[in-house]
C-alpha cells in the first residue's frame, strides 16, 4: 500500500488534535478535565447549531432579498441583524398545534430525528486543526450513514401527520434522498481514492499541496459537481425541493406542525445545508488547508498567515452561497424529471468517474504531480 | 330524458378498494385558501398515486352576484363593478361595456377617446402578462421571478395613478369617452416604460424561457388541441397557443387597433410551453402597437356626452366584445328601454378557459397540474362574477 | 357570409326559424322542440359551421312568465357570428341540453341552473355551480327573495 501512503505525504503537516483525543489523554491523569473536555465538545456543538441557525437564516434572508431588488430584513436591530432572534422567540411561545388523528408518538419525533441526523454530522467535521470533536477513522463513512437517518425524519413526519398533502410530501422526500445518497456517495469515493483514507482530518492533511478539486486529474471537477447537485437534492433544497414544494404542498411534510417542532425541521434544513457545505470543502476545498501552490514559498507563507478555521469558514460560506443562489434563481423539478436526473445521468456519469480515478490512481497516470 | 339534478357529493363517491396488487385512488382537496389557486377556487382531485384521474373544480367562492346587481344600477354605474371581476385587465373590461353601450345608444366617439383607450388597454395587458409570468415562476420554484414582475408592473401602475388615479380598480373608460384626460408629458413617460419594459422582457426570456428546468416542466405538458379548445370555448392566449388565430384586435378591429401594425401569435402544439411563449410574445406586440400609436394622439375632447347625462339603451339584445389579457369578454345587455339593464351577462374568459383543464389535466402529474393551471392564467373573480 | 344572406340560408335549412328583429346581430327565434335539430344543423352545415358556442346566457320574462335563453355562436371557419334565442315556460323551466353539440354548453348550462333554476334535460352533471348545493332558490330570478336581502324604499 505503498503508493497510497506516499501521496498522503505532507510537506508541513500541522498536527491536528481533536477534543477526543484531549479527552482521552487526559482520562487517566484527571478524570475531571477529561470530563471538561467531554462536556465542552457538547456545549460547543449545542452552541455552533444555535449560532448557525441564527446566521444562516439571516444570510437566506438578507441574500434573497437582495437576489429579488429589495432588502431583505432592516427594522428588527441595524439592518436586520435581530431578526432571528425575534422568529426564535415567536416560534418557541408559539401554540404546538398537532392534528388530533395524528400519531402523536412519531409525530412527537419527527422533527427530533431529522435534528439529530444532521448534528450528529457536525461532530466529525475539522474546523480546524484544533478544532474538531473526534475525528473517526471511518469519517466519510460515518458522514453519509448517518445523514441518511434525515429521511426517516422527514418520511415520519410526512406519515404521522395523517394529511394527505404531507404524505405525498414525505413520500416524494424518501424517493429523492435515497436515490441521490448514491451519487453523493460516488464522488465522495474518488475523493477516497485520492486521499487514500476515510477519516475526515486524513483527507484535508492529504489536500496540503494543493486542493484535490484541481490535483485530481479533472476527475475531482467532476465528482465536485456531482457532489454539489446530489446535496442540494439531499438537503431539499430548490431545485430539488420538492418535498417541501411550497407552492405545490403548502408545506409538504412540515404543514402539520408549527411552534418550536417546526423550528426543529426549519433548522435541520439550514444546519444540513451547512454540513453539506463543510463535507464539501473538506473533500475538495481542502477543508482548513490554506491555498498553497508547490514552490512558491512566499505565497505559501502568507497565505498561512490567515488561520485555518477562517480558512474553512470561508469555503463554507462560499459554498453556502452557491446554494442559495440555487434556490432563488432555478424553478423546481417534477418528481419523476429528478429521478431519471439521478438514475440515468448522475449514476452513469458518477461511475464512470469513479473508475476513471481508480485507473488513474493505481496506474499512477498522473498528468502533473500529485 | 329527464333533468336529473345532482349535488357535489354525488360526485365524490370514494372508489372501491381494487384489491390486491393495485392501488387505490384517493382524493385530494386543493382547497379554496392554496398558494396556487390564483385566488379562491377549490380543486378537487382524484388522484392514483402522483396521476391525476379527474379534476373536479369547484368555483363559486367569489361569486358576488354582479350580474344582478348591475340591474339596479345604470350603465355608469356598471363600469365600476367591471373593475372587480378580472382586475387585471380592469381598464379592457371598462371597455367592454363602454363599447357595448356606445353601440347600442349610437353614441359615436372620436380618435382620440380610442386612441387613449388602446394604449392605455394595452398598457394593461403588458401589466397583466408581467404578472402572469412571475405567478407562473412563483409557483414552478423561481420565486425571484415574482419579485422581478411586481418591480416592474409598479412601473406601468405609475403612469395609471397618475392619469386615472387608481392603480387596480380603474373606472376609467366610460360609455362616451374616458374619465380624465391625459396630461401633456404622457407620452414621454410612456416612450420610457416601453424602453424599460423591452429590456425587462428580454430579461424575463433569460431568466425563465431559457432554463432548462422550466423548458422541461413545460413542454409536451397538458396538451390542448384546436378543435377541443374551440368546442370548449376557450379563447385568448389559450386559444391562440392551440393553433387557431383568433384575437379579436385583428378580427373584429375596435378602437385604434386598425392604425397599427401588429402580429398574431399563435402556438403550434397546444402544450404549456406554447401558452407561455404566445404571451411573452404578446407582451412584445402590445410594446409594438403602443409605439405605433404613442406619437400621434389626436386632439378633441375626451368625453362626447355630458357625464350627468342617463344613457338609455333602445329595447332589445345586444351583444358585444372586447379581447382582454384572458380572452374574450363579451357583454350581453338586454334592455327594456329604460336606464338600467333587463339583464346583463357577462360571457368572462376565464369561465370558459377553466373547464379545459378538466380534459387537459387527467394522465398528468400533481406537478404538472401545477403548471397546466399556471399556464391557463386564470383569474378567479373573473370565473366566479 | 353576411347578415342576410346568413339568415336566408339557415331559414332555407330550417322553416321553423323566424327572425328576432330586437337585436344588432343576425338572430333566429327558435322553439324549444326544435331547437336540438336547428343546433346540429348550425354546428355541421358547411356553409355554417357554428363550431364555437361563445356565450350561452337566459333571460327572466317575468312578466310575461317565460325564460327566454339566449345563445351567441360563432364560426371559426367563415368568421360569421349568430344569437339564438328560444323561449321556454317559466313554470316547468325545461329545456334540452346542448353540451353533446358544444362542450363549452356543459359548463354554461350549469351556471344557469344555478342562477336560474333552469333543467337541462340529459345534461350529464346538472349541479350547481357557485352556490352551495343545499341553496334555496334562483338568484336571477326576478322573484327571488333573500331573507338577507334589504330592500331600500324609492
Amino acid at each position: 500500500m505503498d503508493f497510497i501512503y506516499s501521496m498522503t505525504t505532507c510537506t508541513a503537516a500541522a498536527d491536528v488534535i481533536t477534543l477526543a483525543d484531549r479527552a482521552a489523554a487526559a482520562v487517566d491523569t484527571n478524570i475531571w478535565l477529561s470530563i471538561l473536555y467531554m462536556v465542552l465538545a457538547l456545549v460547543g456543538i449545542g452552541a455552533l447549531t444555535a449560532v448557525l441557525g441564527v446566521v444562516l437564516i439571516y444570510a437566506e434572508r438578507k441574500i434573497a432579498g437582495h437576489f429579488q431588488c429589495r432588502l431583505g430584513p432592516m427594522r428588527v436591530g441595524p439592518h436586520g441583524i435581530l431578526q432571528t432572534v425575534a422568529d426564535t422567540l415567536k416560534l418557541l411561545l408559539k401554540e404546538d398545534v398537532v392534528p388530533a388523528s395524528a400519531d402523536k408518538a412519531m409525530h412527537f419525533a419527527a422533527p427530533l430525528m431529522s435534528l439529530m441526523a444532521t448534528v450528529l454530522v457536525l461532530g466529525v467535521i475539522p474546523y480546524s486543526p484544533i478544532l474538531q470533536v473526534t475525528d473517526v477513522n471511518i469519517g466519510i463513512l460515518y458522514v453519509t450513514a448517518v445523514s441518511g437517518l434525515g429521511v426517516m425524519g422527514i418520511l415520519l413526519g410526512g406519515w404521522s401527520s395523517n394529511n394527505k398533502w404531507s404524505l405525498v410530501g414525505g413520500m416524494r422526500a424518501a424517493a429523492q434522498m435515497i436515490s441521490y445518497e448514491i451519487s453523493a456517495t460516488l464522488s465522495v469515493l474518488v475523493m477516497v481514492l485520492f486521499a487514500g483514507t476515510l477519516s475526515l482530518s486524513g483527507i484535508v492533511q492529504s489536500q496540503e499541496s494543493g486542493w484535490w478539486i484541481w490535483r485530481a486529474h479533472g476527475t475531482g471537477l467532476v465528482a465536485f459537481v456531482i457532489f454539489i447537485i446530489a446535496s442540494t437534492a439531499e438537503i431539499n433544497r430548490t431545485p430539488f425541493d420538492i418535498p417541501e414544494g411550497e407552492s405545490e404542498l403548502t408545506g409538504g411534510f412540515h404543514t402539520e406542525y408549527s411552534g418550536l417542532r417546526f423550528a426543529f425541521f426549519f433548522l435541520s434544513e439550514f444546519i444540513n445545508m451547512f454540513a453539506a457545505s463543510a463535507i464539501a470543502a473538506t473533500l475538495f476545498l481542502g477543508g482548513w488547508m490554506p491555498f498553497y501552490i508547490e514552490g512558491f514559498e512566499t505565497f505559501n507563507k502568507i497565505t498561512s498567515l490567515i488561520p485555518p478555521a477562517l480558512w474553512f469558514l470561508g469555503k463554507t460560506a462560499f459554498l453556502i452561497f452557491i446554494f442559495m443562489w440555487f434556490r432563488w434563481t432555478f424553478p423546481r423539478l417534477r418528481v419523476d424529471q429528478l429521478m431519471r436526473l439521478e438514475w440515468k445521468i448522475l449514476l452513469p456519469i458518477g461511475f464512470i468517474n469513479l473508475i476513471a480515478a481508480a485507473v488513474i490512481v493505481l496506474t499512477k497516470f498522473y498528468f502533473f504531480p500529485v | 330524458m329527464t333533468a336529473i339534478v345532482r349535488t357535489l357529493d354525488d360526485v365524490l363517491i370514494a372508489p372501491a378498494h381494487p384489491g390486491r396488487g393495485a392501488t387505490q385512488e384517493y382524493f385530494l382537496n386543493m382547497g379554496p385558501q392554496h398558494p396556487i389557486a390564483h385566488g379562491s377556487l377549490r380543486i378537487i382531485l382524484l388522484l392514483d398515486g402522483e396521476t391525476i384521474r379527474k379534476v373536479i373544480p369547484v368555483p363559486g367562492y367569489v361569486h358576488r352576484g354582479i350580474e344582478k346587481m348591475c340591474e339596479h344600477l345604470n350603465y355608469r354605474q356598471i363600469i365600476h363593478l367591471t373593475d372587480r371581476m378580472d382586475y387585471l385587465s380592469a381598464l379592457m373590461n371598462n371597455w367592454a361595456v363602454a363599447r357595448t353601450v356606445e353601440k347600442a345608444a349610437g353614441i359615436e366617439i372620436n380618435d382620440r377617446i380610442e386612441t387613449i383607450r388602446t394604449i392605455m388597454a394595452e398598457l394593461q395587458r403588458i401589466q397583466s402578462h408581467a404578472l402572469w409570468w412571475g405567478v407562473l415562476g412563483m409557483d414552478l420554484g423561481a420565486f425571484t421571478a415574482f419579485l422581478y414582475s411586481f418591480r416592474d408592473r409598479e412601473i406601468i401602475g405609475e403612469i395609471f395613478e397618475e392619469i386615472i388615479g387608481a392603480r387596480l380598480t380603474m373606472n376609467y373608460i366610460q360609455p362616451g369617452g374616458v374619465m380624465y384626460d391625459i396630461t401633456p408629458d404622457f407620452a414621454d413617460k410612456v416612450k420610457k416604460i416601453l424602453s424599460y419594459m423591452k429590456r425587462m422582457v428580454e430579461e424575463y426570456d433569460t431568466l425563465l424561457s431559457g432554463n432548462v428546468i422550466l423548458q422541461e416542466r413545460l413542454r409536451g405538458v397538458g396538451i390542448l388541441t384546436q378543435s377541443r379548445a374551440i368546442s370548449l370555448g376557450c379563447t385568448g392566449p389559450v386559444l391562440r397557443a392551440s393553433g387557431f388565430a383568433y384575437d379579436l384586435r385583428k378580427v373584429e378591429p375596435y378602437g385604434a387597433y386598425e392604425k397599427a401594425q401588429f402580429d398574431v401569435v399563435v402556438g403550434t402544439t397546444g402544450d404549456c410551453w406554447d401558452r407561455y411563449y404566445v404571451r411573452i410574445e404578446e407582451m412584445r406586440q402590445s410594446i409594438r402597437i403602443i409605439e405605433q400609436l404613442i406619437d400621434d394622439i389626436p386632439a378633441g375632447p375626451t368625453m362626447v356626452t355630458k357625464f350627468n347625462t342617463k344613457i338609455k339603451l333602445p329595447p332589445g339584445r345586444y351583444y358585444n366584445h372586447v379581447e382582454t389579457a384572458r380572452g374574450v369578454l363579451g357583454v350581453f345587455i338586454y334592455s327594456d328601454g329604460g336606464e338600467k339593464p333587463y339583464r346583463l351577462h357577462f360571457r368572462s374568459p376565464s369561465f370558459n378557459n377553466m373547464w379545459a383543464i378538466t380534459e387537459i389535466a387527467p394522465g398528468w402529474r400533481i406537478a404538472d397540474m401545477i403548471a397546466i393551471q399556471s399556464s391557463l392564467d386564470l383569474v378567479i373573480p373573473d370565473i366566479d362574477r | 357570409m353576411d347578415a342576410e344572406k346568413l339568415i336566408y340560408t339557415i331559414i332555407a335549412l330550417q322553416p321553423a326559424c323566424r327572425v328576432k328583429d330586437q337585436a344588432d346581430r343576425p338572430a333566429i327565434e327558435v322553439a324549444a322542440d326544435n331547437l336540438p335539430e336547428i343546433m346540429e344543423t348550425l354546428r355541421n352545415d358547411d356553409r355554417l359551421s357554428f363550431d364555437m358556442l361563445l356565450d350561452h346566457t337566459a333571460i327572466d320574462h317575468e312578466p310575461v312568465a317565460k325564460f327566454e335563453l339566449v345563445y351567441n355562436l360563432y364560426s371559426t371557419l367563415h368568421g360569421h357570428y349568430l344569437m339564438v334565442t328560444c323561449d321556454i315556460d317559466r313554470q316547468t323551466a325545461l329545456a334540452p341540453t346542448m353540451s353533446m353539440i358544444w362542450s363549452a354548453a356543459h359548463w354554461q348550462e350549469r351556471e344557469i341552473y344555478d342562477l336560474f333554476g333552469i333543467r337541462y334535460e340529459g345534461h350529464p352533471d346538472l349541479r350547481r355551480i357557485f352556490l352551495e348545493d343545499d341553496w334555496q332558490g334562483h338568484p336571477l330570478r326576478k322573484d327571488y327573495k333573500d331573507p338577507d336581502m334589504l330592500e331600500f324604499e324609492k
